[in-house]
C-alpha cells in the first residue's frame, strides 16, 4: 500500500498549524483594533443635533461660562442639559425668528424636550458623578476637550476604561487648581508633576481603583 | 387549589423570556449556543446604541436636581390608620419608601407594607381603564349614568343610595361622608374591613360600654404578655411597638436591663418565637387561661375558676404584680371580644393604664359592627331596596364572610359602582369598575395609631385615568373637577384653627404629620367582667380551627404585589402559598404530611390546601391565612395558595372548633428557602438567658473562639481610610421582614416566581434565617438576618477566573456584574450562602412602569450574573462624594444601608470600623460580638451579637 501522504504534506501540514494560528490572533487583534478605534468609541465624531448648537460661537465666541448652562455639574452626577428655557433667556430677544431655531421655540411653547443627542454615553453599568471630579481639580477641558473649539459637539476621549484609570492611578498629571476648573483653555504648566502632586495632597485625592468607585 | 406542576408556570407569573429547565432540549440549546457565539463575535463589532437627552422645556420644578433624588412626606395606609413614610423620587418617579423619623408610627423605620406599596403603584396589571360589566367604557359614560340614577336618589333624599367603605379614618373623608348623610339623610354608609380590629373593638364595648382606642407605651413596659398577639409583626403600630419593645432589651457593656416577653398563642407567630416564654394553647384554652391568671393577680369581680395552668399562671402572675405599672397584656385581634375586655380588666387591676396602657377616642370617624353593618347592607340588596350601591375600595366579594352571600346581594342592585386599584372580584361582579388611584399618586389625610394626622401629598400624577375616593365622593356634590387638593386643603382651612394657615398647611404637609394632633389620653370607666364564656369555651372538642391574616399579604390586599408573595413568610419560610399549618403531634396522629392536600371541612364548607408542619403550633389547631386564592388579582396573585374566606362564617371570623380534615391522596408543592430548621448543635446563632451574661459575660469567646488574624495564607489587608462593617443584634431582630423588601426595593432585585423557588433559585440578597432549638413540643426560636459577610479572607474572591469579585479599598467584596461570566464558583464557595445567581432574565427589562420602579443607582442585572449584598454600595459612593465635596469625613451615621434604615428594632448597624467612636465600633468591642462560622477565619466585616433571652428563672423550662 502507498502512503498516503508525500513528505511535501509535512510541510503543508505546518503552514496550515502556524498560518491558522496566526491568522486567528490576527483576527482578535484586528477585533480589538476595531473595538478602541473611533468607529467604535465614537471618538472625535461630531454627533448631529436636532438644533445645529454651536459650543464653539456660545462658549468659544461669546464667552458664556459652562455652568451658566450646565447647571447642575458642581452639584450632581449629572451636569444637566439645560431646559428650553435657558436658551430662551437669549433667543426671545435675539434671533428670535430664525428659522434655524424654530425646533427651540417649538419646545418652548408646546414643552415638549429637545432631543438631544448624547455624547458622551457611559455604559448603564457605568457610575460618573461630575461634582467630586469638579471638586477635586479635573477641569471641563480634561474630559471634554476645547468645546470652545467644537462647532458641533463631539466625544474628545475614548471613553474607555482604560482611559479613565490612566487618570485615576495617575491624577496627579492632571489635577490642575480648583480656579482653573472652568477655564476651558487651561494649558498644564511646565511643572505640572510638581504642582499636580502638591495639589493630590492639598485636595486630598486618592488613587480609586477599587471596582465599586464606578461599577455598582 | 391546583395540584398539578405545569399549572406553576401558569400561576406563579415566570418572567415572559425564563423557559424553564424542562423546556432545554436539544434544539433549543444548539440555538442558545448559536445565538451566544454570533453575539460574543458580533457584540464587540457594533456601536452602542444611540441615547437621547430630554431636558426639561420650561424651567424645571423648584430645587429639583437632576441626578439626585428628592424625598416628600406622607403615609401608607391599612385599615385607615396611618404610618408616615417619607418616598424617595427620582425625577418624579417615587423609587423608595423611607419610615418619616419624626412620625409616631415610624420614628425612621416602616412595615414590610409600607416598604412594598411602591411596587402597587406601578404594578402594570393595575386597573387602567374605567369598565362597564367588564369592557372598556369612558368616563363620560359613567358620568351620564350616575347622574341618571342619582337625579331619583337625591329627590329622594338619598333613598336607594348605600356607600359600602373600608375602615374610614380620614378626617376629610369622614366629613365628606358626614356632609353626604346631611344633604341626603335617608343613604346608607357601611364599613367593612376583612381583618380589621372588629375584636377589640366589641371587647372595648365589652369593658367599657363605649368604643376606644387602646395603644400601649411598650418603652415603659417591663413585663409583656401577649395573648395570641402578633403586635412584633401586624397591625398598623407594630413598627412602634417592635422599636418600642427592641429599646427596652438593649444590653450593651454593663446596662443588662431587659424587658420580659410572655406569648400564649395557638399558631406560631414571629412574637411568639421572640418570647422569653412561650406557651402553645389550643384557642379555646387561651381564654380559661386568660381567666385563670386574671384571678390569680386579683381581678376584682372574677372567681378561681380552676388551676390548669397553675404552671404558668402562678411565676407569671407574680411578675406581672412585681411591675404593677410597667406590664403590659396585649390580647389578640384573632381573640375573642371577651378576651378583649378581661385584658383591659387586667392592665386596670395591675395599674398599667396611663403609663403602658393609653385609651383614647376612637379613630375611626364611626366605629360600628362592621360585621353586622356587611349583614345590613346586604338585607337591604336582598330586599330591593338598593338603588345604588357605590363600594369604595375593599373587595367584599372575595372577602366578605363565607355566609354572607355578597356577590349574588351585588346582583341585585340595578346599579352598583366599584373603586379599586385593581379590577379584582368585586369589580367582574359589579356593573361599574372606577380605577383607583394609588395613594402616591392623590391627596388624603389619615391618623396613626395614636392619632396623629399625616396629610398626605402625592409624589406623582396619576399614572391611569383614576381618581381617590375623596375626589370621587365629590360628584355627589356636583363639584367639578376632580381636585383632591383642593378638598383635602379646604377641610383642613375650616378645621385647622391655625392663625396662619398657608405656614400651618406648608409646614403640616412638608413635615408629614400635623404638630401635636394625637388624641387625648382618657380614662374610661371599666363595666364588670364577665368570663363564663371564655372557660365555656375550652371545652370545646374536636380540631380548632384559626384564621390569621397572612403576615405579608394581610387580608389579600397585597396578592398582587409580587415582592410581597415572595417574601419568605417569617415563621415557615413559604413563598407564593399560604398553607394549612398543624403542630408535629397532629400531623403525627392524623397522619399528615408536609405538602400533601388535605380537605378542610368547617361547618358544612370545604377548601383544599397543602399540609405544612409547623413546630410551635398547638396541638389540635389548624391555622390557615387569609389572603390567598384570588381569582382576579392579575398574572402575580392569581391562584396563589387557596383562598380561606371560602369557609370563614360570620360567626367564627377568626376560630372555630370542629373541623376536619380529610386527606385527598394528592400532593401540591410548597416553595420553601430555608431547608434546615436545626442549627445541628452548631454555634449560628449563640442564644443565652441574661443570666449567663451577667454572670459570665466572656461566654461568647468559649462557645465561638475566633482564630487568630495571621491563620491564614491569604494575603493579610489593612484599610487606611474607611473600612466598611456591619453589626446585627440578634436580641433586637423581631423577623418582621422589612429589611428582607427594603433591600429588594433598593437594589433592583427581582422575583423569581414560585417554580424558580422550588429550584432554590431564590435571589433576595438578605435573608432573615429562622432556627428552632429544643424539641417539637418545646421549640424555642431565634431570628438572623444574614447579608454577605463582606468577608476580608473571602472564599469568593480566591476561586473567580475573571476577577468579578475582588476586594475594595475600604473592606467590601466589590461584585462587578459586567465582568461577571457566571461560572457559580464563587457562590459554591461561599460559606454562608449568601451570593445570588441569575439563571435565568429574572428582572423584567421591559415593562414600561416596572422600570420606573428601579433605583437609577443601582445596574439592573441580567441572565448569567452572580449578584450580591454590597452594603448598599451606592450609597456609600454618594455619602463619600458629598462629604469629600465639602472636605470632610463621613459621619458617624450618615450612610445607612437600607436594611439598617428600614429596621424598627435598630438591630442592623452599619458604619466605619476603622473609627473606634463610631457606633457599629462599640458593637465590635461588645462581648456578646461573634463572628458566623468563625472556624473557617473568614475575618468577616458583618458580625452578630449574641443572642439574650430574659427568662423567669420560676416558670417551668
Amino acid at each position: 500500500m502507498p502512503e498516503p501522504f508525500r513528505p511535501v504534506a509535512n510541510t503543508i501540514f505546518r503552514l496550515v498549524l502556524f498560518g491558522g494560528a496566526i491568522a486567528v490572533a490576527a483576527i482578535l487583534f484586528i477585533v480589538f483594533l476595531v473595538t478602541r478605534s473611533p468607529y467604535e468609541t465614537l471618538q472625535r465624531v461630531p454627533r448631529e443635533q436636532p438644533v445645529a448648537f454651536s459650543h464653539e460661537h456660545h462658549s468659544g465666541g461669546l464667552g458664556i461660562d459652562c455652568r451658566y448652562c450646565h447647571v447642575t455639574v458642581e452639584d450632581s452626577s449629572f451636569a444637566d442639559i439645560p431646559p428650553t428655557a435657558i436658551c430662551m433667556n437669549c433667543h426671545s430677544q435675539m434671533w428670535a425668528a430664525a428659522p434655524d431655531l424654530e425646533p427651540v421655540r417649538e419646545s418652548y411653547r408646546g414643552g415638549e424636550s429637545i432631543q438631544w443627542t448624547r455624547v458622551y454615553q457611559l455604559p448603564e453599568y457605568v457610575y460618573f458623578d461630575h461634582s467630586i471630579h469638579i471638586h477635586k481639580g479635573i477641569g471641563c477641558s480634561t474630559c471634554h476637550g476645547r468645546v470652545d473649539q467644537m462647532p458641533l459637539t463631539w466625544q474628545e476621549p475614548p471613553l474607555t476604561m482604560g482611559w479613565c484609570l490612566n487618570c485615576h492611578t495617575n491624577p496627579e498629571h492632571y489635577v490642575r487648581p480648583e480656579s482653573q476648573v472652568f477655564n476651558i483653555g487651561y494649558q498644564p504648566p511646565a511643572d505640572q508633576d510638581s504642582l499636580g502632586k502638591q495639589l493630590v495632597r492639598e485636595y486630598h485625592i486618592r488613587k480609586l481603583t477599587s471596582c465599586s468607585i464606578c461599577h455598582r | 387549589m391546583k395540584g398539578e406542576a405545569s399549572d406553576l408556570v401558569k400561576i406563579t407569573g415566570i418572567p415572559a423570556s425564563g423557559e424553564t429547565a424542562d423546556e432545554a432540549t436539544r434544539r433549543r440549546f444548539l440555538e442558545l449556543m448559536g445565538a451566544s457565539i454570533s453575539l460574543a463575535t458580533g457584540a464587540g463589532c457594533t456601536r452602542p446604541p444611540t441615547d437621547f437627552l430630554m431636558p426639561y422645556s420650561s424651567d424645571p420644578p423648584e430645587n429639583v436636581i437632576p441626578g439626585r433624588p428628592k424625598y416628600y412626606a406622607t403615609a401608607a395606609v391599612m385599615n385607615g390608620i396611618a404610618e408616615g413614610v417619607i418616598v424617595e423620587s427620582h425625577l418624579g418617579r417615587p423609587t423608595k419608601v423611607e419610615g418619616n423619623g419624626q412620625h409616631p408610627a415610624s420614628l425612621g423605620a416602616t412595615s414590610v407594607h409600607s416598604q412594598a406599596c411602591v411596587l402597587d403603584l406601578y404594578d402594570p396589571t393595575r386597573a387602567k381603564e374605567i369598565l362597564y360589566k367588564n369592557q372598556i367604557s369612558s368616563w363620560e359614560s359613567f358620568i351620564v349614568e350616575f347622574q341618571r340614577v342619582f337625579e331619583a336618589i337625591r329627590e329622594a333624599r338619598g333613598r336607594g343610595l348605600s356607600i359600602l367603605t373600608e375602615t374610614v379614618v380620614s378626617p376629610t373623608l369622614a366629613a365628606q361622608l358626614s356632609r353626604l348623610s346631611m344633604e341626603l339623610p335617608e343613604a346608607r354608609w357601611h364599613q367593612y374591613d376583612p381583618a380589621g380590629p372588629h375584636s377589640a373593638r366589641a371587647g372595648a364595648m365589652t369593658a367599657f360600654g363605649r368604643y376606644v382606642n387602646t395603644y400601649f407605651r411598650l418603652d415603659r413596659a417591663d413585663v409583656i404578655l401577649s395573648l395570641d398577639s402578633d403586635f412584633l409583626a401586624i397591625g398598623q403600630a407594630s413598627t412602634r411597638y417592635a422599636h418600642d419593645f427592641a429599646f427596652g432589651r438593649r444590653v450593651r457593656g454593663t446596662n443588662t436591663r431587659m424587658n420580659r416577653l410572655y406569648a400564649v398563642e395557638s399558631s406560631l407567630t414571629a412574637t411568639g418565637g421572640k418570647a422569653d416564654h412561650r406557651l402553645a394553647l389550643k384557642y379555646s384554652e387561651i381564654g380559661r387561661f386568660a381567666a385563670e391568671l386574671a384571678a390569680a393577680i386579683g381581678t376584682p369581680g372574677i372567681a378561681a375558676a380552676g388551676n390548669q395552668f397553675a404552671t404558668w399562671t402562678g411565676p407569671l402572675s407574680r411578675d406581672l404584680m412585681a411591675h404593677r405599672g410597667a406590664s403590659a397584656i396585649l390580647a389578640g385581634e384573632t381573640q375573642s371580644p371577651a378576651l378583649h375586655a378581661l385584658a383591659h380588666a387586667m392592665n386596670a387591676t395591675l395599674r398599667n393604664v396611663g403609663t403602658t396602657v393609653i385609651y383614647t377616642d376612637p379613630l375611626e370617624a364611626r366605629p360600628e359592627d362592621q360585621i353586622a353593618s356587611l349583614h345590613q347592607l346586604v338585607d337591604d340588596l336582598e330586599s330591593g331596596s338598593v338603588r345604588m350601591l357605590l363600594i369604595l375600595g375593599g373587595n367584599p366579594v372575595y372577602n366578605s364572610p363565607a355566609d354572607v352571600e355578597f356577590a349574588a346581594a351585588l346582583d341585585k342592585a340595578p346599579l352598583s359602582i366599584h373603586l379599586g386599584l385593581h379590577a379584582d372580584e368585586t369589580s367582574r361582579a359589579a356593573h361599574w369598575h372606577v380605577p383607583e388611584s394609588h395613594f402616591l399618586e392623590t391627596w388624603g389625610d389619615a391618623r396613626a395609631y395614636e392619632g396623629t394626622i399625616t396629610i398626605m401629598q402625592p409624589l406623582i400624577e396619576p399614572l391611569y385615568n383614576s381618581h381617590s375616593a375623596i375626589e370621587f365622593i365629590d360628584l355627589f356634590f356636583q363639584i367639578p373637577g376632580w381636585n383632591g387638593q383642593r378638598i383635602v386643603r379646604n377641610y383642613w382651612m375650616a378645621n385647622s384653627k391655625a392663625p396662619n394657615f398657608e405656614h400651618w398647611w406648608r409646614e403640616s404637609v412638608g413635615r408629614g404629620l400635623i404638630a401635636n394632633s394625637a388624641l387625648p389620653e382618657i380614662a374610661p370607666a371599666l363595666r364588670p367582667i364577665d368570663t363564663s364564656s371564655l372557660v365555656q369555651e375550652a371545652n370545646a372538642q374536636g380540631l380548632e380551627l384559626v384564621f390569621r391574616p397572612d403576615p405579608f399579604l394581610y387580608d389579600g390586599r397585597f396578592a398582587s404585589n409580587a415582592w410581597l408573595q415572595e417574601l419568605p413568610k417569617n415563621m415557615t419560610k413559604l413563598t407564593w402559598d399560604n398553607a394549612v399549618h398543624v403542630s408535629p403531634r397532629t400531623a403525627k396522629r392524623l397522619n399528615l404530611k408536609p405538602q400533601h392536600v388535605v380537605e378542610i371541612r368547617f361547618r358544612s364548607r370545604t377548601v383544599k390546601g397543602s399540609v405544612w408542619i409547623s413546630p410551635g403550633s398547638a396541638d389540635d389547631t389548624v391555622t390557615i391565612h387569609l389572603g390567598y386564592g384570588r381569582r382576579y388579582a392579575g398574572v402575580v396573585g392569581n391562584g396563589a395558595g387557596f383562598d380561606a374566606y371560602l369557609i370563614r362564617p360570620s360567626d367564627a371570623m377568626w376560630h372555630g372548633s370542629g373541623a376536619e380534615l380529610h386527606p385527598t391522596g394528592e400532593t401540591y408543592p410548597l416553595a420553601t428557602t430555608q431547608m434546615e430548621l436545626s442549627m445541628e448543635g452548631r454555634t449560628i446563632i449563640i442564644s443565652k438567658p441574661i443570666d449567663t451574661y451577667r454572670t459570665d459575660p466572656d461566654f461568647v469567646r468559649r462557645i465561638n473562639p475566633e482564630p487568630a488574624e495571621n491563620e491564614t495564607l491569604n494575603p493579610q489587608w489593612s484599610f487606611t481610610g474607611y473600612s466598611w462593617g456591619m453589626a446585627i443584634d440578634q436580641t433586637a431582630c423581631v423577623n418582621c421582614s422589612a429589611c428582607v423588601i427594603a433591600c429588594q426595593a433598593e437594589n433592583n432585585i427581582p422575583v423569581v416566581g414560585k417554580l424558580q423557588e422550588l429550584f432554590h433559585r431564590d435571589m433576595k440578597w438578605l435573608r432573615v434565617d429562622v432556627y428552632f432549638t429544643g424539641d417539637d413540643e418545646h421549640p424555642k426560636f431565634s431570628y438572623q438576618p444574614v447579608p454577605c459577610m463582606q468577608c476580608e479572607n473571602a472564599p469568593c474572591e480566591l476561586v473567580c477566573p475573571v476577577q468579578a469579585t475582588v476586594h475594595s479599598s475600604d473592606g467590601l467584596n466589590d461584585m462587578v456584574y459586567n465582568r461577571c461570566v457566571g461560572t457559580r464558583y464563587c457562590s459554591n464557595n461561599c460559606p454562608y450562602k449568601v451570593r445570588r445567581f441569575n439563571f435565568l432574565l429574572y428582572s423584567d427589562w421591559y415593562t414600561e412602569q416596572l422600570k420606573m420602579q428601579k433605583n437609577p443607582d443601582v445596574t439592573v442585572r441580567s441572565r448569567g450574573v452572580m449578584e450580591k449584598c454590597t452594603y448598599c454600595v451606592q450609597r456609600i459612593r454618594e455619602a463619600e462624594i458629598r462629604a469629600r465635596n465639602e472636605n470632610r469625613y463621613i459621619r458617624d451615621g450618615e450612610i445607612q444601608t437600607a436594611c439598617q434604615q428600614v429596621c424598627p428594632t435598630g438591630a442592623i448597624i452599619f458604619g466605619d470600623i476603622n473609627n473606634p467612636d463610631t457606633e457599629v465600633s462599640r458593637l465590635k468591642r461588645e462581648k456578646l460580638n461573634y463572628s458566623l462560622l468563625a472556624e473557617l477565619n473568614t475575618r468577616p466585616h458583618t458580625t452578630y451579637l449574641a443572642e439574650l433571652r430574659n427568662p423567669n428563672t420560676e416558670m417551668p423550662a
